[in-house]
């Protein structure tokens, strides 16, 4: 294999890998400072009992989103070092920016919150980790306003004597139309996760309600567990319609801005109006042979355009008037990859919110909780489903903006760097997936362990007078 | 001044910030077997950056952020050019990061044991590199027409690069040494301030070995001044450390750090990113930088934050500035205790 094709496999790895933990902490960072919110204003001790419980679990789930960050940064100038010196001018700020304004935010907030809980006033405490959850969500937004970019280039020129794309406008830059569709979608996905991740630890406490041992303190377990399964359920469900709008919002944005990806999220190789959406297709998917698939008239007008007759453009057709525009060569993204992805993202996305309102119905007020076994089995394992949503939806979109790494104006192929040897990027690319492997089976494995030593009760001392450091290492 | 001066400058100032603070860090994890007699002792010591060791790596960040957007061909041209280098200081870093976040979540010896020794690996890794690449950077490396690096990872380990290596692992060591003095109390203090001194009889010969090295192929008359007083700095610190001056030697230290990276940086100028195959290939402070209008932008950016950074991250250290003993650390744990004492636990 090429530099070009195992740089492209790391790049995909290691960012799959990444946003694994990305969306669990920007979700958790959030519900932590609604749980201490909560505590402080209402002064009950269920609530810091969450809000330590949940934070130590987001602590897990964060070390690894840190540590796997800084690959990501550097791997720009490592692997694609021919694109960082074509982008820097325009793409480099973003990714500055986040580091200023966002990271030393998030990460010096966290110290001091993990740390603080007996030297900062309550109500100082509290911000930090708003502070640290602000900065969380603020990084999602610069880095996405910089994938925007690639997704759907503005405020920049090409020069022509250096032949490097320029800043023109950092507002333009910042209020990109795909930046500000994709950041609530993201935002939105992280609380489908972080929603299925609250109603696994509940539903599993619920399954093994342990407490100290006696009866009553089971009862309480089981009756503070009822609560967060609720909570849980109800962020997802809410998260659910809220990332399916935000997406539908994106998926007209891209027919106009990227349209070739709009005809391969269908394999529509000729244009169509109106345009029928396939749930499934069982062919080949390149256009000439398709066996047998079940169709929804209209509805892929209804995505792309809004208008059900709509005209949505064949892959086809989008091909010819790129050849007409950039010059022959081949504009299809790896058709299959781009058509089951889309379906997956939206599949695992719509049942995890079907889930959650199923759940919401069986736990409804005033009635006993299901004892079914099977009903808490789904309520865990169904925590790998948006999981699985975003990844899906992460490989559709930069999978979907091939052959381009920026849309229109440079090409992955022209993006790589040059003096880095296939042998090279085999070493890191072999040492990133096996560290990676083995971060993944301990933070999985210190995840499951605490989740299942539970939510220990405060006692009254730590309530009252200062305490010893709860969080230190 | 110009704008791509201004954001030579800065880049300075953003790797003099990761050297002095993560410098430190890097110091209490190489000493961790050293100084941490018994997992009390070692999660005083991992305690005492716990607070801020995060804070200090996003230096490290902005640094290459800032390369990024102010010198898109130096990125460019040394994170390709640096492949092998850099992978192994990521890794290190990754590993290093978890460690302090996961060593105590199992309770047992044994799993602790295996992250210190990661701890001091993932620790020890960065702070020899860093110093190879910063020699090297100077002494220039094979770049060809295109600025693109012909090397490989063994070209890197050359005499002057091993020595800057040597030289910021022997400098952190000591800095660490110094801070752990400062920031805790009873016998841990004591033990660092006099491994501080013995440190200080390696770390003051190589460090000026370096420095003249330097200054002897590369350096101008401003920088001999940086390194003089860097020396001078440095001679002051440990006169302060053997003199129980813990705040004195640890400013001596981050003065000693900065000097050093503003000599390296000083003997750099006005190249980036120097070529020895051909004075014509080198990446110079005007040829690798981004547009006026970027910088302008960037410019903006810098001055407004970091200052407001600077600010936050300075109160965190006076949140934390109280010196820690052993009896800050929380509860033993069952494995902390000898063998007979644990039946007796409840």
């Amino acid at each position: 294999m090429s530099t070009l094709e195992l740089s492209r496999w790391q790049f995909g790895i290691t960012t799959v890998y990444h946003f694994i933990f990305v969306p669990l902490t920007i979700g958790l960072s959030l519900l932590v400072a609604l749980l201490q919110t909560a505590w402080l204003v209402k002064k009950d001790p269920a609530y810091l009992r969450l809000t330590k419980f949940f934070g130590k679990l987001f602590l897990i789930n964060f070390a690894v989103g840190v540590v796997t960050g800084i690959v990501q940064e550097f791997q720009f100038g490592m692997n694609w070092s021919a694109y960082s010196k074509f982008v820097g001018d325009v793409f480099g700020a973003p990714l500055a920016m986040e580091a200023l304004l966002a990271f030393f935010m998030e990460s010096t907030f966290l110290g001091l919150w993990i740390f603080g809980w007996d030297k900062l006033s309550p109500r100082l405490h509290l911000a930090t980790i708003w502070l640290a959850a602000i900065g969380t969500s603020l990084s999602a937004y610069f880095i996405l306003a910089a994938n925007a970019w690639m997704q759907h280039p503005v405020g920049y020129t090409v020069n022509p004597v250096t032949h490097r794309a320029e800043l023109t406008s950092i507002i333009a830059l910042l209020t990109n139309s795909t930046a500000l569709a994709s950041w609530p979608h993201v935002f939105f996905a992280s609380f489908l996760i972080t929603g299925a991740v609250v109603i696994a630890v509940a539903a599993w406490h619920l399954r093994h309600p342990g407490g100290s041992g006696d009866a009553e303190s089971a009862a309480d377990e089981v009756a503070l567990f009822r609560k967060v399964l609720r909570l849980g359920l109800g962020i997802t469900l809410a998260a659910a319609v809220a990332t399916a709008a935000t997406g539908d919002v994106q998926a007209r944005l891209m027919d106009s801005q990227q349209p070739m990806k709009m005809a391969a999220a269908e394999a529509l190789y000729n244009t169509e109006s109106p345009a029928s959406f396939s749930l499934f297709t069982i062919g080949s998917l390149n256009g000439n042979k398709e066996l047998w698939s079940v169709r929804v008239p209209y509805l892929l007008s209804l995505i792309a355009t809004l208008d059900p007759p709509g005209t949505v453009q064949g892959i086809d057709n989008v091909a010819r008037a790129y050849v007409k525009k950039y010059g022959p060569g081949d504009y299809k993204p790896v058709i299959p990859v781009t058509y089951w992805t889309f379906r997956l993202m939206i599949g695992f996305g719509l049942l995890a919110g079907l889930l959650a309102l199923i759940g919401l119905w069986l736990t409804r007020r005033r009635r006993e909780l299901p004892r079914s076994s099977s009903f808490y089995r789904v309520a865990i394992w169904a925590v790998v489903l948006p999981y699985l949503g975003t990844t899906s939806g992460w490989i559709f979109t930069e999978m979907g903006r091939q052959p381009w790494t920026v849309f229109g104006v440079l090409k992955t192929q022209q993006s790589v760097s040059a003096g880095v040897t296939p042998s090279s990027v085999i070493i890191s690319m072999t040492v990133f997936t096996l560290l990676y492997a083995t971060l993944a089976a301990i933070a999985g494995r210190l995840a499951v362990r605490h989740i299942k030593a539970g939510a220990p009760q405060e006692s009254p001392a730590d309530q009252a007078g200062p305490q010893l450091p709860v969080f230190s290492y | 001044m110009s704008l791509p001066a201004f954001w030579f400058i800065l880049i300075a100032v953003l790797w003099t910030g990761y050297f002095v603070l993560e410098g430190f860090d890097f110091g209490v994890g190489l000493l961790l077997p050293v100084l941490g007699r018994d997992n009390i002792d070692r999660r005083l010591m991992i305690n005492a950056i716990g607070p801020v060791w995060d804070g200090n790596e996003v230096w490290l960040l902005t640094a290459g952020g800032a390369t990024f957007a102010a010198f898109p061909l130096w990125y460019a041209s040394m994170f390709s050019g640096f492949y092998l280098a850099l992978l192994l200081i990521l890794v290190a870093l990754i590993i290093r990061g978890v460690c302090f976040e996961f060593r105590g979540k199992v309770d047992s010896p044994r799993w602790r044991s295996r992250w210190d020794v990661a701890i001091v690996v993932g620790s020890a890794v960065p702070a020899l590199l860093w110093g190879v690449a910063f020699a090297n950077i100077v002494r220039g490396v094979p770049l060809n027409a295109s600025h693109v690096y012909t090397g490989n990872l063994l070209s890197l380990l050359n005499w002057y690069g091993l020595l800057g290596g040597l030289t910021t692992l022997s400098l952190f060591a000591l800095h660490g040494a110094i801070f752990l003095s400062l920031k805790t109390d009873g016998e841990m203090r004591h033990r660092a301030r006099a491994l501080a001194v013995r440190i200080a009889a390696a770390a003051v010969p190589i460090a000026a070995g370096f420095l003249i090295a330097s200054q002897v192929s590369h350096g101008k008359a401003a920088t001999d001044a940086t390194a003089g007083l860097a020396a001078v700095a440095l001679v002051g610190a440990v006169w302060a450390a053997s003199r129980g001056r813990e705040g004195l030697a640890f400013t001596g230290t981050a003065i000693t750090l900065a000097l050093s990276v503003a000599t390296l940086f000083g003997d750099l100028w006005p190249d980036v990113f120097r070529s020895t195959t051909s004075a014509a290939y080198s990446l110079t402070v005007s040829n690798a930088s981004s547009s006026h209008y970027t910088l302008t932008v960037m410019t903006w950016v810098a001055l407004i934050f970091t200052p407001v950074v600077l600010a936050y991250q300075g109160w965190t250290y006076w949140v934390f500035a109280k010196r820690l003993t052993r009896s800050d650390i929380s509860m033993p744990t069952a494995t902390d205790l000898p063998p007979a004492q644990v039946g007796g636990r409840p």
